[in-house]
């Protein structure tokens, strides 16, 4: 226990070695599509702060909102919504004490992957 | 704190092509981190050829089997050789896991086999735990009482003796704290896995009257609260145990005796 620290100790490798696992893939994916969702939010923010400016501030973010690439954004992020509120219930249940076997839990991981893009789809068909 | 690459010290480079053994015709390639503290060189990947003809059915079987006959300065820990000491924990083709519980027929093409992730290491496989065993003795991994010694034992019911089962049989191996993200991150101040599932086993054991002290020392942004329900842990339990559910049961003691 003396030896602690001796020397130039690596540090072992660990994110690009380690397999990535249903668990801390869905996890993660619940914390991206978080903080992608706040950015998405920012756009929304500017296209009300445009649409109290002025016309021509409108009209420029109006166009750039409903380009493919503004209709590719809001895509992500319906489909980033629909993933993360399934992740939210995910957590709701596990922090009742349920579903924290490894089974249950990497079927809900499932069930938020497939979910999600169901959900996109119809809200897409629906809207 | 975050850090998605390793440091400058820690690269690896592409080490030593073994020989292959002489006759053999039924080779599996071995790809094994190794790390001499003495050398002055980075950590590199070494390639070694085993017969599997004349292997042992185990990882630890092959590892064995290269530094007896490959190359001695392998360096790793080894002990029973039946997954009950804990010694073996490694990271095997992607996963952590005891190399002598892990049959080689699990892995697809190539075996690699790392170090127990996002630790110091002291040589090759084996790496530093001095932190991880701290942190389980912070938990006070102990009985403790306060009531008058009985007569003979502590007697407990069979019920109550029943709450200890999936949480007494932990070795304490480190696979599932060094499975887990939130451990590489801020390990430095998260007990992690291991150390929260024997803090559990003695926070629900009938016998000890410490909880609420057990309780007010996980009471911490910390210690407790930066296991994000991730599981890595109990996906990678070579002992097939849930430490997720145990930190989860810790939360929900922590919420019952607030309200």
């Amino acid at each position: 226990m003396s030896d602690v620290n001796r020397g130039n100790r690596p540090l072992s490798p660990h994110l690009t070695i380690y397999r990535p696992q249903m668990t801390s893939i869905s996890s993660i994916f619940v914390r991206i599509t978080g903080n992608a969702l706040l950015a998405a939010t920012l756009l929304l923010i500017a296209w009300l702060l445009a649409a109290s400016t002025s016309a021509v501030a409108f009209a420029w973010v109006q166009c750039v909102i409903t380009s493919w690439f503004g209709d590719l954004v809001f895509l992500l992020s319906l489909w980033a919504l629909w993933y993360h509120m399934l992740g939210g219930l995910r957590h709701l249940i596990w922090d009742t004490g349920r579903g924290l076997e490894l089974k249950t839990a990497e079927r809900m991981g499932w069930m938020m992957i497939i979910g999600s893009l169901l959900l996109t789809a119809l809200t897409v068909i629906w809207l | 704190m975050v850090q998605l690459t390793l440091p400058k010290n820690s690269r690896i480079t592409r080490g030593k092509v073994w020989p292959k053994p002489e006759g053999a015709t039924n080779l599996r390639v071995f790809k094994i981190y190794r790390w001499n503290p003495d050398d002055g060189k980075t950590p590199q990947v070494d390639t070694y050829f085993v017969d599997m003809d004349t292997c042992g059915p185990m990882v630890l079987d092959a590892l064995i089997k290269i530094k007896s006959e490959i190359d001695p300065t392998l360096t790793f820990r080894r002990s029973c050789r039946e997954g009950i000491c804990g010694s073996c924990a490694m990271n095997v083709d992607g996963v952590n896991t005891l190399a002598c519980i892990y049959g080689m027929d699990e892995i697809k093409g190539d075996v690699k086999i790392y170090p127990l992730p996002h630790m110091p290491v002291v040589k090759d496989l084996i790496p530093d735990l001095t932190h991880f065993y701290a942190q389980h003795a912070s938990i006070m991994p102990w009985l403790e009482t306060k009531t008058n010694r009985p007569a003979k034992e502590w007697l407990q019911s069979i019920e109550d003796r029943k709450k200890l089962d999936g949480l007494y049989e932990c070795v304490m191996c480190a696979c599932c704290s060094t499975s887990c993200p939130s451990y590489w991150w801020n390990g430095d101040r998260y007990l992690g896995p291991a150390a929260l599932l024997h803090a559990y086993r003695w926070i629900i054991d009938s016998r000890d009257e410490a909880t609420g002290e057990r309780l007010d020392n996980l009471e911490d942004p910390f210690k407790l609260y930066r296991c994000h329900t991730i599981m890595n842990c109990t996906k990678t339990c070579p002992k097939g145990l849930n430490p997720a559910k145990s930190i989860a049961s810790i939360k929900e003691m922590m919420v019952e005796r607030r309200v």
